[in-house]
């Protein structure tokens, strides 16, 4: 193959392998923030605890990596219906600033308290073996587990896509999203709906949480680090929705992948110039409702 | 009506002016409580004299949330990205030192604070239509931008480690620099009870007053026919001008800088200084900082991690139970003293 | 023939599939007492807008003196002379009645781009505004907050604003809208005695003061004028009894 197909194809595995995280990460909090209109800047910390959810049960407990990852997504969901319950909703209609700033409280004390049990240095985690090494496609062989994020972050798309636009709560949650004083008045449960969703979308971020300690290592402050990352994604996607949160992963997913590729000092420049870009010319972002 | 009731109607009508007069004077008048931060830092300059290069950063910290204050307490613009100016005037006089031999304290902090004011008006211009998530991403988009172009000409900037081991020349080509930093110390005391004079004068002024109503409301002020974007801007001009001010004193006071002036870290500090301060109310940014820094010296030295675990609940606590900041409940329960000794 | 003080021409607006404003042609003669009626969703709201800048027109112009103010921004349509009030009240709710209207001339009179002087400290824009709280009854609450004001009287502040940017043209949207019944009649006789020169539109669903006050009337119905006239004309035209009996019209709006 020539070099130059060759890196192509490797920035479009990676980058796809990258978007598939960004993904899962950052769709709990576009819908969230699109349902709520609530800036949650702890979104990033409830995926960290999921990376060390993860790395506890593997490393002390012998658990394989994939009931792991099933198990923090379970446990950090139901543990964030509390904070819904009785912390952010008392915020819902304070002003941005107050939102993110008791948000950035709520991670700044969950980072302290994870960097209290777990220290400062960077965790990994065991892979079982079909994990490990490359599968070859015949034409090429990809390290397992991008190759392993791609199919699952395809198939939660799959799953996802059919929950919001097939299913009954779907057709709620959108409907929410477009107009929530008119789903309110024909009687659905906002409310409800939001503390359901909220869940599912910290459960994702868990899940995560816990697939990027194989791709970055695992530290307390990747709470606040990735959470730019996914901020950025739900900016650019357009508040609560599926559809522009994907396309904005796979942008950035890809862009970011070929910047550190091809430009490698100015690799951390080039997301951020493409988020800017993206803004100034539809400032709601590709889905958004300006 | 007859001649006497005319006369009562008019003099009523008079009374209520002169009130009216009397309480729009009153609000910016000198009160003599004001003096107490100066007094309290003019004081620690001789009780404290070995923590004097500690205290010059605690001021340093007071300019820079009180530019906070203009842009976050008196507009109403939430920015994740003010460590942007803050970075810019700090690289901008370690950048004359280190790269030009420019040493001359006062002509590097102006400069400083132009080029600041340049990026603040320039990246202002653009962001300042936008509003809520939009806004928050493309500050943060800033700061990091800036330090990512630093980042990438590593060969100017230093990188990440920085512009170390810069000196200064003598203040007003006089006053040597001492070790201890005592000349520092009132160097920045100095600069910082300039710079408050001219926010005290904006804050009071029918511009400042423009910006509160911004705040509070800027369907109306688009409908009285203001123009917000421009007051915006020029207000987002300032308080960068003010932070590159800040950051420029911080290179001086330090004598080295590096690239995680731009953190996000950075401009979460100096937001979670003014909020526990309070916010929109001058004196916030004095208080917020002072007993941050206080708190930091003391506690981080202890552990690091719980001073993060303190600094965020006292985040959850403020917003939820003091959302008036540290000055919002001294106000508050003076106000119920005063009402108790009262009638 | 003079030029009207307001001409709109041809506007048109929808939101998303929605049309809400429909061809709209009007025009206010200086010192115009015009009323625009027509059921709720009817896009009056929405017209104001339009007019005032606040939302964009898809087609259509806006004159204002005869000269084209479309392009124009809403800040600068409010600095030549076009006031508006809001249905919902939009005021600044954290600061006193008084600063409210002293913000509002500062605007109008460049005050607010001085960055050095003391607000409050000029002795005419306090008379000015105080004379604009006299008239409307609101003296005695000048220095408290409008959010500690009864609803009725912050509606008052409203009006209060708007005039105090002495403008030609006022949009009124629902002036007494949220106000108990026993206090509208101070609001209808406020806005009866406004200066005779400024050309108003008023948006109002009581007929009777509709009647009483207006010299025209001009009913919107499914954001389409539907007639015009005088208020004889309108009483007698049974298609507009129609209306407000709220039998179905061909693409009509509802009743709220
Ligand atoms: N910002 C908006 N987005 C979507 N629809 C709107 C918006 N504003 C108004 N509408 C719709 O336009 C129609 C006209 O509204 P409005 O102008 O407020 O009517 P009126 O003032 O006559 O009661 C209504 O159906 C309303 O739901
Ligand atoms: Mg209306």
């Amino acid at each position: 193959m020539p070099h130059i197909v060759s890196i192509a194809v490797s920035i479009l595995f990676d980058g796809l392998a990258y978007a598939m995280f960004l993904f899962i990460t950052s769709v709990g909090l576009s819908v969230t923030m699109g349902l709520m209109n609530f800036v949650n800047l702890a979104h990033g910390a409830f995926a960290m605890a999921g990376g060390y959810i993860v790395v506890t049960l593997t490393r002390s407990s012998g658990v394989d990596f994939v009931p792991a990852l099933i198990i923090a997504a379970v446990t950090v969901g139901a543990a964030s219906v509390p904070f819904e319950r009785y912390l952010y909703r008392r915020l819902y209609k304070a002003t941005d600033l107050e939102q993110v700033l008791l948000t950035i409280g709520l991670a700044f004390m969950a980072i302290a308290v994870f960097t209290y049990f777990y220290g400062p240095i960077p965790k990994s985690v065991p892979l079982p073996r079909w994990l490990q090494g490359d599968v070859n496609l015949g034409f090429r062989a990809f390290p397992s587990y991008r190759a392993f994020l791609i199919v699952l972050g395809a198939a939660l798309i799959a799953v996802l896509w059919y929950a919001f636009e097939r299913t009954n709560i779907g057709a709620k949650i959108r409907a929410a999203v477009d107009n929530r004083r008119m789903a309110e008045s024909v009687g659905i449960n906002v409310d409800r709906l939001f503390t359901l969703t909220f869940a599912l979308g910290s459960a994702l971020a868990a899940l995560g949480g816990g697939l990027a300690i194989q791709l970055f290592g695992l530290t307390p402050s990747f709470a606040v680090i990735y959470l730019v990352l996914f901020l950025i994604v739900v900016a650019v996607g357009g508040l609560g929705s599926l559809k522009g949160t994907l396309l904005a992963a796979l942008i950035l997913g890809v862009f970011d992948t070929a910047g550190k590729y091809l430009l490698a000092d100015a690799g951390g420049f080039f997301i951020y110039a493409v988020t800017v870009l993206v803004l100034l010319v539809k400032p709601a972002g590709f889905y958004g409702r300006e | 009506m007859d001649a006497s009731e005319t006369q009562a109607v008019l003099s009523a009508r008079s009374a209520a002016r002169a009130r009216a007069a009397d309480y729009l004077a009153r609000r910016h008048r000198f009160r003599w409580p004001e003096c107490l931060p100066w007094l309290l830092a003019i004081a620690a300059f001789f009780l404290l004299p070995d923590r004097m290069t500690f205290g010059a950063q605690v001021l340093i910290m007071v300019m820079f949330a009180l530019s906070l204050d203009l842009i976050l307490g008196y507009a109403g613009i939430v920015t994740l990205g003010h460590a942007a100016f803050f970075g810019v005037g700090a690289y901008t006089v370690g950048l004359l030192i280190a790269r030009l031999g420019y040493t001359e304290p006062i002509s590097s902090l102006c400069a400083a604070a132009m080029v600041a004011a340049l990026i603040g008006f320039g990246t202002g211009w653009f962001l300042l239509r936008y509003r809520g998530l939009t806004l928050l991403m493309l500050t943060l988009a800033t700061a990091i931008m800036l330090q990512e172009t630093g980042n990438l000409r590593s060969d100017i900037s230093g990188g990440y480690d920085g512009l170390p081991g810069l000196t200064i020349a003598p203040l007003f080509g006089i006053f040597q620099y001492d070790l201890y930093g005592h000349v520092n110390y009132l160097y920045v005391l100095g600069v910082l009870g300039l710079i408050f004079f001219f926010v005290r004068r904006i804050v009071y002024s029918p511009f400042g007053q423009a910006l509160t109503g911004i705040r509070e409301n800027v369907r109306r002020m688009h409908a009285i026919g203001s123009p917000v974007h421009r007051r915006l801007v020029t207000v987002y001009t300032i308080a960068a001008a003010i932070a590159g001010v800040a950051g420029a004193l911080f290179t001086q006071t330090n004598a080295y800088v590096t690239l995680a002036v731009f953190d996000f870290d950075v401009s979460a500090k100096v937001m979670v200084m003014l909020i526990l301060g309070g916010t929109g109310r001058l004196y916030g940014a004095f208080a917020g900082a002072v007993v941050y820094m206080v708190l930091e010296d003391y506690f981080s030295k202890m552990s690091p991690t719980f001073w993060q675990f303190g600094i965020g609940l006292l985040l959850v606590l403020t917003v939820l139970f003091a959302p008036r900041g540290i000055l919002g409940l001294i106000e508050g329960a003076s106000g119920r003293a005063a009402r108790r000794a009262g009638p | 023939m003079t030029v009207p003080v307001l001409e709109v021409k041809g506007l048109n607006r929808a939101f998303g599939a929605l049309p809400v404003t429909r061809n709209v042609d009007l025009a206010l003669e200086k010192g115009a007492r015009r009323a625009l009626i027509g059921p709720n969703g009817a896009g009056k709201t929405t017209l104001v807008n339009l007019i005032t800048g606040a939302l964009k027109p898809s087609s259509g112009r806006v004159l204002l003196d005869g000269e084209d103010i479309t392009a124009l921004s809403q800040a600068e349509r409010a600095r030549r002379g076009l006031a508006r009030t809001f249905q919902i009240n939009t005021l600044f709710r954290g600061l006193t009645v008084l600063e409210n209207i002293c913000m509002t001339i500062g605007e109008r009179d460049g005050e607010c781009n001085n960055l050095w002087r003391a607000a409050g400290a000029k002795r005419s824009v306090i008379d000015e505004a105080l004379d604009y709280l006299d008239a409307l009854r609101l003296t005695d609450d000048a220095l408290k907050l409008v959010r500690e004001l009864p609803y009725g009287r912050q509606r008052l502040v409203e009006i209060a604003v708007a005039l105090a940017q002495r403008p030609r043209v006022l949009l009124l949207d629902e002036p007494a809208a949220g106000v108990p019944s026993s206090e509208t009649h101070l609001i209808l006789d406020v806005v009866a005695s406004l200066d005779p020169d400024i050309a108003i539109l008023i948006i109002e669903h009581d007929m009777e003061v509709v009647f009483r006050f207006a010299r025209q009337i001009t009913v919107l119905v499914a954001g389409a004028v539907f007639t015009e006239g005088t208020p004889e004309e309108i009483m007698a035209n049974a298609d507009v009894r129609a209306v407000y009996l709220g039998e179905a019209i061909p693409g009509g709006g509802r009743h709220d």
